[in-house]
């Protein structure tokens, strides 16, 4: 990802130069060549051949994501604005930015701020192709946001403000202000069994296992390429 | 939903499994899909231009023409495509709007042939991109501008059916050429508001001195005979006041409106001067009204396009007036103040106080220069002079907007007024072209009928005189053919039905006219008189006479004429036995005529109407004004 080159000049020595570009009335040519060198920013995936080994789609399942995923992001990657962007088209009625930079982060693996397709392919493969136990490994990941291997309130709670974000303002019975933190409680009574106010990722397996709607649910979307 | 965004959701759906485990009821299931066809390519052929898609990307609009199973019904079997006989070029950003989900509006179409066009897709154009929209509206506003002038020009000239007195006098004073007599009220009100503009400006030059006292101004000496002048231009004025008072259609608006404004304040200080003559209070006051009788002068404006569009621009660009006045008042406090403050130190100088200094920055700013007010500091002279190039930017820099827009609005009123210039003409060409082929129907009915009668009288075949007619033409001859034979009624021309009129209203009619007779009772008159009478609006017995341009209208006019039937080519003259006039035949023993009225004389009609002498547009035209009355007399 290229970002714009830096240029430490001091405020005085800008003030200096915008006083003689205002003076002569030039264009600045560095805007120019900035916006240049972003539009050519293009990142190609690797070859079907290899994706097709990562992951667990087919060839033609990986075309129809290809396309999809070109359509939307022309430069081959999607960055976190673009993502908060694409997600909210789904969810009209409230605010999905806040899940959809969770979702990102689930994404980006290797934490370079963009999502490429590599990355999104990967993640689908876990999620749409995955064992039970993979997808679960993947939803905890989603809820870890600083990543150290165990959720904690704090974290849950702030994944389930940015569900009930979603849902927006007008829904029936109205949202109440204390409804994400009840829900973390019931979930954490579920969840948490040792009782030492996190979850981890033994604790949070083997309780979605045992809960039969969960493993349904899990297996939900799979038809969904 | 975006249409490429649609290609995400999948993504969305499977991002779902992370509200899985935070759920405690159990989820719905999910819609099954049940034809799950691989994605296969769809060809569409749009007038030899072939497109391909995926099925799935025109299944992301589901109600539209491509979405939907409505496609299939274009569905062309032999070949396996989807075929449309429609414009490829407009089709292409249709295609587009698919795949990327964003309608562009392309700058070389014309606007109505691309609504259409999404009209026939099922696409609403309010999803046009933002960078397309805004060229999409102007060109839709244009275009609907013109619709409306082209439809009040026609209001205009349409003939109403019976217009009230009131209505009339409105219509003439709206549209002063509607009729000779509003044409003269029209000018004696514009000579009478330019003698009262005169006056009101003579009256102030001084005209040579009496002798023994100073020299008096024109009024004071001749005020006789100015105020004579005066009452005369200010009782015609009232009169035309309470003229349009009582024609206006809404009164309460017309007493609102600006004109009416004008008007009244135009008047008022005559007759509050003929109240207060005695008083000598007020006549000081009395003296301040007079200047509002210079408000007489915009009057003109109903007799000048050129201000109305004036003044309509001014309205228009009341912000970009508002911006250049609140800047200037900006500049001028600061540069005030500035000069105050400079100038301060010197002595005798004239910037007295800030306000005082207004005066210096205006006449400086709008780079007048009186010289009046000059600064004497060296400061005060640099601030002066960075006072006047400033001055020059900040009033220029509003000026070309309005300038735009009345230049804008000053060429739409000139399209307009040559549109309705060419109108005519334009109207004149299609209506040729029209009257051919509805003559041609009567012409080949001749033949037809020629030739039968031939064949009746046994002579050997003739050749034929009629051209050999295509099959569409056939059709649509036979399809008339059966509408005469439903109304028992016949089509003939003009020429016909004129000499019908007049053989008819010749002839003494038979009391027993048959009970059906409808509408105007003096059947002569009102068809032979019809040059004189405004005409009416086409009813017609069929067909509604809506739209003017519908198709062709139809108007059935009975005459009884039979004893002697001058049509050597209707077919009652072929079938009257000698002594049998009125015995009722399946052929139409009466000589029925049917008007076919082309659509456009309409617009002529009132023209033809209100300019008896001047013009009668050609024979083929004047069918409308003979179509005007519909009588139906069945004579079986």
């Amino acid at each position: 990802m290229n970002r714009c080159p830096r240029r430490s000049w001091s405020p005085l020595g800008q003030a200096t130069r915008s006083l003689y570009q205002l003076v002569t009335g030039s264009l600045s040519p560095d805007s120019v060549e900035d916006e240049f060198e972003l539009s050519t920013v293009c990142h190609r995936p690797e070859g079907l051949e290899q994706l097709q080994e990562q992951t667990k789609f087919t060839r033609k399942e990986l075309q129809v994501l290809y396309r999809g995923f070109k359509n939307e992001c022309p430069s081959g990657i999607v960055n976190e604005e673009n993502f908060k962007q694409i997600y909210s088209q789904f969810f009209p009625q409230g605010d999905s930015s806040t899940y959809a930079t969770f979702l990102f982060n689930a994404f980006d693996t290797n934490h370079d701020g963009s999502v490429s397709f590599e990355d999104f392919v990967a993640g689908l493969s876990v999620i749409l192709r995955g064992t039970i136990d993979d997808r679960l490994n993947w939803a905890f990941n989603l809820y870890d946001l600083n990543k150290d291997g165990c959720i904690t309130k704090e974290e849950m709670l702030d994944i389930m403000k940015s569900i009930y974000d979603m849902m927006g303002k007008y829904t029936y019975p109205a949202l109440r202000e204390e409804a994400p933190r009840e829900h973390v409680e019931s979930f954490f009574q579920k969840m948490d069994r040792n009782k030492d106010g996190v979850v981890t990722i033994e604790e949070f397996i083997e309780s979605c296992q045992k809960d039969e709607n969960i493993m349904r649910s899990m297996q939900l979307f799979d038809n969904v390429i | 939903m975006a249409a490429g965004v649609a290609a995400w959701l999948p993504f969305a759906r499977a991002a779902a499994i992370g509200w899985m485990p935070v759920a405690n009821c159990p989820m719905p299931l999910a819609p099954a899909d049940k034809n799950k066809r691989q994605d296969e390519l769809i060809i569409l052929n749009v007038s030899g231009r072939r497109f391909q898609t995926w099925r799935t990307t025109l299944e992301r609009y589901p109600d539209t023409l491509l979405g939907s199973t409505e496609k299939e019904f274009f569905f062309n079997e032999d070949t396996k495509e989807y075929f449309f006989d429609r414009d490829p070029e407009v089709f292409r950003c249709v295609l587009n709007f698919y795949r990327t989900g964003k309608l562009h509006y392309p700058r070389y179409e014309c606007i109505s042939a691309y609504d259409d066009e999404l009209a026939f897709y099922g696409i609403l154009p309010e999803i046009i991109g933002d960078c397309c929209y805004e060229e999409y509206k102007d060109r839709k506003r244009e275009n609907a501008e013109r619709l409306m002038d082209d439809n009040d020009s026609e209001n205009n000239q349409e003939s109403m059916p019976s217009l009230s007195f009131r209505q009339t006098m409105w219509r003439a004073f709206e549209n002063p050429h509607t009729s000779t007599l509003a044409l003269v009220f029209y000018y004696v009100t514009g000579f009478f508001i330019a003698v009262s503009v005169i006056t009101n400006v003579v009256e102030t030059v001084p005209c040579g001195t009496v002798p023994g006292s100073k020299e008096l101004p024109c009024g004071e000496r001749y005020s006789v005979a100015f105020f004579c002048l005066d009452t005369a231009c200010v009782m015609i004025f009232t009169v035309e006041y309470l003229l349009r008072l009582f024609a206006a259609p809404s009164r309460y608006r017309f007493i609102r409106s600006v004109m009416s404004i004008i008007d009244v304040v135009a008047i008022m200080p005559y007759y509050i001067g003929l109240v207060m003559t005695n008083n000598e209070d007020v006549s000081g006051a009395f003296v301040t009204l007079r200047v509002f009788r210079v408000f007489r002068i915009f009057k003109f404006s109903r007799h000048s396009q050129g201000l109305r569009i004036l003044g309509y621009t001014l309205k228009s660009c009341a912000s970009e007036l508002g911006f250049l006045l609140f800047s200037l008042t900006m500049a001028i406090i600061i540069f005030a103040t500035v000069m105050f403050y400079a100038e301060k130190g010197s002595s005798a100088s004239k910037f007295t106080s800030i306000p005082a200094s207004f005066w210096y920055t205006i006449v400086t700013m709008t780079t007048l220069g009186y010289g009046d007010m000059v600064p004497k500091t060296i400061a005060g002279k640099i601030f002066g002079s960075i006072c006047s190039l400033s001055g020059v930017l900040v009033i220029a820099l509003p000026v070309p907007v309005i300038v735009s827009n009345f230049s804008r609005i000053y060429h739409q009123n000139q399209r307009a007024d040559k549109r309705r210039a060419q109108k005519k003409a334009r109207l004149a060409r299609i209506r040729v072209a029209k009257t051919g082929s509805s003559n041609a129907y009567l012409h080949s009915k001749r033949n037809g009928l020629l030739n039968e009668a031939l064949e009746l009288m046994g002579t050997p075949e003739e050749e034929h005189t009629g051209k050999i007619t295509s099959l569409i033409e056939s059709q649509h001859h036979h399809l008339l053919h059966c509408l005469e034979k439903t109304t028992n009624h016949e089509f003939i021309d003009e020429q016909m039905f004129e000499q019908n009129c007049m053989e008819s209203s010749m002839q003494n009619y038979p009391s027993t006219r048959s009970p059906s007779l409808s509408s105007h009772p003096g059947l002569t008159t009102t068809c032979c008189s019809r040059r004189s009478k405004k005409t009416t609006h086409l009813p017609n017995s069929n067909l509604p006479a809506t739209r003017l341009r519908s198709m062709q209208e139809l108007s059935t006019i009975h005459i009884q004429g039979s004893e002697q039937p001058s049509l050597t080519t209707s077919r009652s003259s072929l079938n009257l036995k000698a002594d049998d006039g009125l015995r009722p035949n399946c052929k139409t023993s009466q000589i029925t005529t049917a008007i076919i009225s082309i659509p456009t004389p309409p617009v002529l009609t009132p023209e033809g109407e209100s300019r008896p002498p001047t013009s009668s547009p050609g024979p083929n035209t004047n069918i409308p004004s003979v179509a005007s009355n519909v009588v139906k007399v069945s004579a079986l």
